[in-house]
């Protein structure tokens, strides 16, 4: 037999390592060749990552990126941390598990729209409500990219792909509504055009305890370009992209000249605030225990042609999944052997 | 099947009492009559009584078929003895019928001469008819040739309980609590043990215990003063090597093990896990020892428990998933991604009758070729096996053992029959379990060209193959890991048609070479020139012994090798093969370990199959093996 390695004692992870050493982009950018097409929006989200990881306060032996299958998914590779590359949709599993093992890492899992909603729903559904600790970035560019074109749970209805020439007929998932209507703790939508925003979106998520849920609208220059042209472009932006700011009206547009109230019969409209008395205009609460009014937000612009929210929409606390129920570390042989003589036992000789 | 008899005067109640070697009971009623119950504590207290023991419980997938029908039957077999016993018993000395259907359905597994004890309050028109007796047996000839004991069972309980305030419709439910009391009488079984055991299970429902005990009481009592049963029998304990013991089911045995491992290994235990029969008392177990360092996940499905047990692996935890036969084909992908991510991963599968559905609660030995095969791509994984309840605990330390030394996935697989029957198990010292701690990476194991220390995930142990084990938290090793094939040593993405020939020939020679590990089989009964060799694996293990046993005690020379790894196999297993002038190979599939040994071995392996959900007896492997040596 071969002997057996000789054992080595870990510190526990958690333990007082004093204050965690500052770091910089460059930091975390591993030595892998970044393999996605020129001009895809995953660069710029990447970027934007590695750059709001300084401001986390983490160190990287304690940073774990874990993917599923797809383009978005393979960004564990280029973040210099711990990463692991699972199989198709099942991200969100794999990092429960990782979380549950030891609670004092960050973990993240970045997936695809096809990643996280089609094959990989039930697992998003299940670690949200759970309330896992997880901050899951969802790049949605509303396409399969790396099977090469074919139409995904968040096309368009009538979207006309290799798959669907004669235009899609399923009715798409909104990536924020699936994540509210699972009870999601901490709700939010960024995109690839706008570093900053990307920035200070991930490390809000980040910061919050549980399941962080963070939709990108991304683009895919090669099967689905233009996928939010009309929201994200800078010419668009001051018509399209609606501020959530805790704890103020909603108000985009110039001047502030459009806004948001709530229809008790359609739920969130967009207005024209001249028309409506200023008082009418929906105040943005993101800490509202019920998700209705996020959920609503949520539905604002069910296409990508229409203003649409952008900005943390829920953020509340929950008790964070495992903590409570924290095993202790094994007591070794001896709780074993009283384990093995609990209850009924009799003695020979 | 009563062995020898002794009549003596004495033992309960003055009547005259026998001893006998051994007796098989068979309790059977309707799913919601408590059989299960009253049969395990009758085992129980058969061993606290010393006596050796086997069990087999048998119960229909419905949790309440409907009452008075066949399909709603369930029934518990013990086999009690004063020997060594191996099987719950070719056939029953004694069978306890709560209903018609009960009778209908267990007479034909009743030994000629048999003692059949009827609950003949349950024989009315309808529950015939229900049954699909037109005529009530006991008028007709089939009960001829048995000794019948006719007991209004449900009347004296619900006569003796109705006194204490309790609803009929409650009281009747106490008649399991009445056999019970029969059954303890008849076989001088000390009843303070089950009051006991009583007033702790229904603590907190003073109604519902109070029924018990009286219903339990008058069952003794009924012994005592009936004409009926004129004769108690007494079974005498078992010689047995001294230490401490209990009685244990598979279940139970594979859970501790698991929660051993922890220990020995000095990790965390997590299992992530999905309800399925007959799986699911492992999670129910492990769910109750956080104390033991065991977290249990129940996932959202079969993929989720596996996937988020590759994560706690990754996380540095002792990992595991346990489910049953549709579960290990969900697994498949995720175990091929353990395969490649070359992490410590048991996975349990406790096998039932399939395919797809098929016997949810009914034993069978059919997913062997889906836990060496069932994956894509050359994804080479190693098999152990259990062979009887207690060996649950062993197999349980060994799947982690080679899971955490070499970095793998291991399928362990028992069955439902050996995940619900119960033997006596002599506890080990747990100083002598192995010991299971491998340790983590903690420093750079690699020098960049420009002389940078750093960390490379898939360099090997030269012996073991089996690569370091870095979890996240510690610094200075961060790396990344995935599915997509590895560049040999640094794991850098690699789709170079080299490397993957080299990988793809690492992998599966990091599990051939857990053989070096591996014990060489024993071979059992007659190793020198056998007539024939009987190969066995799994839980096919007691029925195989036994027979064996009967056939060299006629004068024949058998061998008879029973198989703890699947994959790899025993180093000396080919060599034992070719020495033996026939081999048989019992199994409960339709040929599968014979396959593997054809192939492997180019030996001609004859399978004896049986598929029917229900174990082999040994009288049918007696059958068998005298086929062979005529």
């Amino acid at each position: 037999m071969t002997p057996p390695p000789t054992p080595v004692s870990v510190a526990a992870p958690g333990r007082d390592r004093g204050p965690v050493p500052g770091t910089t982009r460059a930091d975390w950018q591993s030595d892998q060749e970044v393999r996605w097409c020129p001009g895809c929006g995953d660069y710029s989200i990447l970027a934007a990552f590695q750059f709001a990881l300084p401001d986390m306060g983490v160190r990287r032996e304690d940073v774990v990126v874990v993917g599923g299958i797809g383009c978005a998914a393979r960004f564990p590779y280029y973040v210099d941390s711990y990463g692991l590359h699972g199989i198709h949709g099942r991200a969100p599993a794999i990092a429960t598990g990782i979380a549950l093992a030891n609670p004092d890492l960050s973990v993240f899992v970045v997936g695809g729209d096809g990643d996280l909603l089609s094959i990989g729903g039930n697992h998003l559904l299940h670690a949200l409500r759970r309330n896992v600790d997880l901050t899951i970035l969802l790049f949605n560019n509303r396409i399969y990219g790396l099977t090469k074109g074919q139409y995904s749970p968040t096309s368009e209805q009538g979207k006309v792909t290799k798959s669907s020439p004669r235009g899609s007929e399923d009715a798409p998932l909104h990536p924020l509504s699936v994540a509210l209507g699972a009870d999601a703790t901490f709700v939010a939508r960024t995109h690839d055009m706008d570093r900053a925003h990307m920035v200070e979106t991930f490390r809000r998520a980040h910061a919050h305890r549980g399941a962080a849920f963070v939709e990108v609208l991304q683009n895919c220059n090669v099967f689905n370009d233009g996928a939010y042209a009309e929201i994200t472009s800078k010419s668009a932006r001051e018509e399209m992209v609606i501020p959530l700011r805790q704890g103020e009206p909603i108000r985009f547009g110039p001047d502030g000249s459009r806004g948001v109230v709530l229809d008790p019969d359609v739920g969130a409209v967009v207005v024209d605030v001249a028309d409506v008395a200023e008082d009418a205009l929906l105040v943005h609460d993101e800490t509202r225990d019920d998700p209705g009014i996020a959920f609503a937000l949520s539905r604002l612009a069910p296409n990508p042609d229409a203003p649409t929210p952008m900005g943390v929409f829920r953020a509340v606390e929950r008790p964070v999944y495992g903590i409570a129920t924290s095993p202790g570390p094994p007591p070794g042989r001896d709780a074993l052997g009283a384990l093995l003589h609990s209850g009924s036992t009799w003695t020979v000789g | 099947m009563l062995d020898d008899t002794d009549v003596t005067v004495g033992g309960s109640g003055g009547k005259p009492s026998e001893e006998v070697t051994g007796v098989v009971i068979r309790l059977a009623g309707d799913s919601g009559d408590g059989m299960q119950l009253t049969g395990n504590q009758f085992t129980a207290v058969s061993a606290l009584a010393g006596n050796a023991l086997s069990t087999l419980p048998d119960f229909p997938a419905e949790i309440r078929a409907p009452a008075g029908t066949l399909p709603g039957v369930s029934a518990f077999q013990v086999h009690i003895a004063g020997h060594e016993v191996t099987t719950p018993g070719d056939a029953a000395d004694v069978l306890v019928a709560m209903n018609p259907a009960a009778l209908r359905a267990e007479l034909p597994k009743v030994v000629p001469g048999g003692t059949v004890v009827l609950n003949t309050d349950a024989f009315g028109e309808r529950d015939l008819r229900k049954a699909g007796y037109d005529v009530d047996p006991r008028d007709t000839g089939d009960l001829e040739g048995f000794e019948v004991v006719e007991v209004p069972m449900t009347s004296l309980t619900v006569t003796a309980v109705k006194e204490l305030g309790v609803k009929s419709r409650d009281a009747e439910r106490s008649k399991n609590f009445f056999a019970l009391g029969l059954l303890c009488w008849m076989y001088h079984r000390d009843p303070e043990g089950v009051r006991s055991w009583i007033r702790d299970r229904f603590n907190g429902k003073d109604q519902v215990l109070a029924a018990n005990l009286t219903a339990f009481e008058v069952g003794l009592n009924f012994g005592e003063t009936t004409e009926l049963i004129p004769v108690t029998r007494v079974v005498p304990p078992v010689v047995r090597e001294p230490g401490t013991y209990r009685s244990i089911s598979g279940n139970t045995a594979l859970s501790w093990g698991l929660i051993a491992a922890g220990q020995l290994a000095e990790l965390p235990l997590f299992l992530g896990s999905y309800p399925i029969t007959p799986a699911s008392d492992i999670l129910h177990e492990l769910s109750r020892h956080p104390g033991m360092g065991v977290r249990t996940f129940q996932a959202e499905d079969e993929i989720a428990a596996c996937t988020a047990a590759i994560g706690a692996a990754f996380a540095g935890d002792l990992a595991v998933t346990t489910t049953s036969g549709p579960g290990l084909a969900l697994k498949a992908e995720a175990i091929g991604l353990a395969v490649s991510l070359e992490l410590p991963l048991v996975v349990v599968d406790i096998q039932r009758g399939g395919p797809s559905t098929g016997l949810p609660t009914k034993t069978e030995q059919a997913d062997l070729l889906q836990a060496m095969f069932g994956r894509h791509g050359e994804s080479p994984v190693p098999v152990v096996a259990a062979s009887r309840p207690s060996d649950c605990f062993d197999a349980a330390v060994e799947a982690a053992r080679i899971a955490l030394a070499y970095r793998t996935p291991v399928i362990l697989l028992s069955d439902g029959y050996l995940a619900n029957s119960a033997e006596p198990w002599r506890l080990p010292a747990v100083e002598s379990l192995p010991d299971l701690r491998v340790g983590f990476a903690t420093e750079p194991n690699h020098t960049a060209p420009d002389g940078t220390p750093e960390f490379w995930p898939y360099l090997r142990d030269p012996d073991t193959l089996a690569r370091p084990w870095a979890v996240p938290g510690t610094p200075g090793l961060e790396h990344r890991i995935g599915g997509i094939e590895k560049a040999d040593g640094s794991g850098d993405i690699s789709y170079d048609p080299a490397n993957h020939q080299r990988m793809t020939e690492l992998r599966a020679a990091k599990v051939a070479g857990i053989a070096g590990t591996v014990p060489p089989v024993e071979v059992q009964g007659d190793a020198e020139d056998p007539e024939v060799l009987v190969v066995g694996w799994g839980s096919t293990w007691g029925a195989i012994t036994d027979a064996v046993e009967r056939v060299r005690a006629g004068g024949r020379r058998v061998a008879h090798v029973h198989l703890r790894h699947l994959n790899p196999f025993p180093p000396n297993l080919g060599e034992v093969l070719a020495d033996a002038p026939r081999v048989l190979v019992p199994e409960m599939n339709l040929g599968q370990l014979a396959l593997l040994l054809r192939s492997t071995f180019l030996v001609d392996a004859r399978p004896v199959n049986k598929v029917a959900g229900q174990p082999f007896t040994a009288a049918e492997l007696v059958v068998e093996l005298e086929k062979i040596l005529d």
